[in-house]
């Protein structure tokens, strides 16, 4: 087996290397090097040196997208880990129907982004017509809306993924603070979440990312009205591209740049977030 | 555990299911595409047609298989979803097999891709076009592309229901007679059971009725006093008519103004079908959707704005759908697409299957309703033609200006301003019209000149 894996091992590298080398690192590089340029199409491009970041950063849809983006990213990320993490302590209780609850709450994760906002609006425009309103008439009407459907949406996968956490605490941790005279609330802060800073780390990971990279969601409950103030930045950056012709390589900025704040914050995160894990 | 046979199967097996993502990867995109068969040996060139009319696709594709049929040209005919033609064609442009022949809207459409446009001047296709004013020219003077339908649009309007309200076509002559009959219709809504126009929605479905086809309306006036045909700077002469008319559309529907920002145009189209309204601003080729009324009951109104001597306003007819030819693709390629295009507008089968209607194409199936400004041109089934054609030969047609607005993203912020007015009409919202209409324009059209 030793000997087979040595001997082999370009077999079980390269396809994935490759397919990793065309799927990621070619676009990756060209679309760096596109942020650069002039162009219509993608393989017919003139070097222009940074104007294409200077027109990013005059733009201020984009700056305004970007605040809307982290406001919803924040608000996103305490939404959802806070309910998830409450119905995840209440479904590892002893009671009948947790699995039936687990699986319910899980169901809207398997359902697209873009059918999940087209079915919101239809919701939404129901009870707001009932005022003469529309979810796209107002950038906070959208922006609810969109903490709303996403919320709806990834509570139950965070949910699991603190459920296995919560698992995975030994029970003489617990049993032994209960016997110390540790009450719920106790045992809850100085015993269960520091127990579960691992799965807490994932989950505002996962969910912050997920917050500054909402796409499908946002394109389909407001496209982005009122007036583009209700477009994330991942919505701004495709139509940069692809509404505006002779704006493409800024559409390639704004996306280099977006991709440096989202890997920024995911550092600082997961580095803030794991200096808090112990040792089991 | 597997030995080191398997392990090589496995692992070829893997790569070669990733090659074949890639390869897929490369031919879909999303589109409905389909490759005629190529029929002789002898034929060089090949044509990639990337088609903009969704409506129009199981024709191109008959249309596609019948040429290479007859000549051994294969032909691919690929249609882009509805409102993804420029995303589309800008990714395909970046394809080794890129399209041999695309579309451009318009003098600004022209402006992203005339380094990829073949000047047309000599070709055959040329040759048998009727009006000059049909053929795009870029800014060197040369010929870019070439209009292949010729389109109309104005207020349809229900003949019955209009009769039923105690008025008929001779009562609407201008806008104030308009705005008399409309107003009465809505005073009379409930004991008539209709209101007098369809829901003006301003879904991304249905949004460009008034952003931009309405819109025309200002823009043409504005040109025609200036005597110009394109501008970097409107002023809004006629803003104050524009909204006139959007006023009247959007308080006199079948729905509160409030929720107009959810109406699509099917909502639109149902309620004209319906009999819940009696006018439906749109244009010639919703009348496959709306024929359902009958021809004797359709009728088309030019839209009137409040512009003196507008009486003798015809219907808004123009067009906005231009042939390119791609410059980049192989000389044999480029003949292939030259020749297919005037067999196109000149051979027998393809003039009965762009201008015919129902069982026109050989398949039995409807053609593609067309008035092609060729030539080949067959007179029109398509009732509305008809209506559009009788109105012009006595009034002034209006062109379409449309294609000169700056960019699409000066229509979007146009159709979001009126969208805002709409669901609260004060003056402040409407500055905000104003605004997006002028201001607008001006930054747009200096972003486009960059």
């Amino acid at each position: 087996m030793e000997k087979a894996i040595k001997k082999y091992w370009p077999v079980f590298l390269v396809p994935t290397l490759v397919s990793f080398l065309i799927g990621f690192i070619v676009p990756f590089i060209l679309g760096v090097w596109l942020s650069f340029c002039d162009f219509t199409t993608v393989t017919d491009a003139q070097f222009t040196g940074i104007e294409n970041y200077l027109r990013a950063f005059q733009d201020t849809i984009f700056q305004h997208a970007f605040w809307y983006t982290a406001l919803f990213a924040i608000v996103s990320l305490l939404v959802i880990n806070v309910i998830a993490f409450a119905l995840a302590l209440a479904l590892t209780q002893k009671m009948r129907g947790t699995n039936l609850f687990r699986t319910v709450f899980f169901m809207p994760n398997l359902i697209g982004g873009i059918v999940l906002g087209y079915i919101w609006q239809l919701i939404f425009n129901g009870i707001l017509a009932q005022y003469s309103q529309a979810i796209n008439l107002n950038e906070w009407y959208g922006f609810a809306g969109l903490v709303i459907l996403v919320s709806w949406q990834q509570i139950g996968y965070m949910m699991i993924v603190y459920i296995a956490g919560l698992q995975s605490i030994p029970t003489d941790v617990l049993e032994a603070a209960e016997v110390d005279g540790a009450g719920p609330w106790e045992r809850l802060k100085s015993v269960i979440i520091p127990m579960m800073m691992p799965s807490i780390t994932i989950c505002t990971f996962l969910s912050i990312t997920n917050g500054f990279k909402l796409f499908d969601q946002n394109l389909s409950l407001t496209a982005g009205e009122p007036s583009k103030l209700s477009e994330l930045l991942a919505l701004n950056i495709y139509n940069t591209f692809y509404g505006r012709t002779g704006w493409e390589g800024v559409g390639q900025a704004k996306a280099v740049i977006f991709c440096l704040v989202v890997v920024a914050i995911g550092l600082i995160q997961l580095r803030v977030t794991r200096s808090k894990e112990v040792q089991q | 555990m597997m030995n080191r046979r398997q392990f090589i199967t496995a692992g070829l097996g893997a790569t070669a299911g990733v090659a074949a993502i890639a390869a897929t990867g490369c031919s879909g995109g999303g589109d409905t595409g389909s490759t005629a068969g190529s029929g002789g040996a002898s034929a060089a060139g090949e044509v990639y047609y990337l088609n903009f009319k969704p409506e129009q696709d199981a024709q191109w594709q008959e249309l596609a298989e019948l040429y290479t049929e007859e000549t051994g040209v294969p032909v691919t005919v690929k249609t882009a979803a509805s409102g993804q033609y420029e995303t589309t064609l800008k990714s395909e442009m970046a394809k080794s097999e890129a399209p041999t022949l695309f579309q451009v809207n318009g003098p600004v459409g022209l402006a992203s891709w005339t380094d990829y446009c073949l000047d047309l001047d000599d070709a055959d296709v040329m040759k048998t076009l009727t009006d000059d004013s049909y053929a795009l020219k870029g800014e060197d003077g040369k010929t870019k592309g070439v209009a292949y339908v010729i389109e109309s649009y104005g207020l349809i309007y229900n003949k019955s229901l209009l009769d039923q309200a105690g008025y008929s076509e001779a009562d609407i002559t201008n806008f104030d007679s308009l705005k008399k009959v409309v107003e009465d219709i809505t005073a009379r809504k409930d004991e008539l059971g209709f209101s007098a126009f369809t829901s003006a929605g301003m879904d991304s479905s249905s949004d460009w009725r008034f952003k931009t086809h309405l819109a025309n309306l200002p823009i043409y006036y504005e040109y025609k006093e200036k005597g110009i045909d394109n501008t970097d700077a409107i002023e809004g002469l006629y803003l104050d008519n524009y909204r006139q008319i959007w006023d009247l559309y959007i308080n006199n529907a079948t729905c509160e103004p409030g929720v107009l920002s959810t109406k699509t145009a099917d909502d639109a189209t149902a309620e004209f079908v319906t009999g819940q309204a009696v006018f439906y601003q749109n244009g010639t080729w919703e009348y496959a959707n709306i024929s359902e009324v009958g021809d004797d009951n359709l009728g088309l109104l030019p839209i009137y704005i409040g512009v003196e001597g507008e009486e003798d306003q015809g219907i808004c007819t123009g067009s906005e759908n231009y042939w390119c030819v791609n410059k980049n693709a192989s000389e044999d390629n480029i003949q292939a697409t030259l020749d297919f295009i005037n067999w196109c507008v000149t051979s027998d089968t393809g003039t009965k299957a762009m201008c015919g209607a129902d069982g026109a194409m050989p398949s039995g199936e409807a053609g593609m309703g067309f008035v092609i400004p060729f030539e080949g041109n067959q007179p029109s089934e398509n009732v509305l033609n008809q209506i559009a054609d009788e109105v012009n030969s006595e009034k002034t047609p209006v062109s379409w200006n449309f294609s000169t607005m700056p960019s699409e993203e000066w229509k979007n912020g146009v159709g979001s301003a009126l969208t805002t007015y709409a669901a609260d009409q004060t003056d402040g919202n409407w500055d905000g019209v104003v605004t997006a209409f002028v201001d607008g324009w001006a930054t747009e059209a200096a972003a486009a000149a960059e």
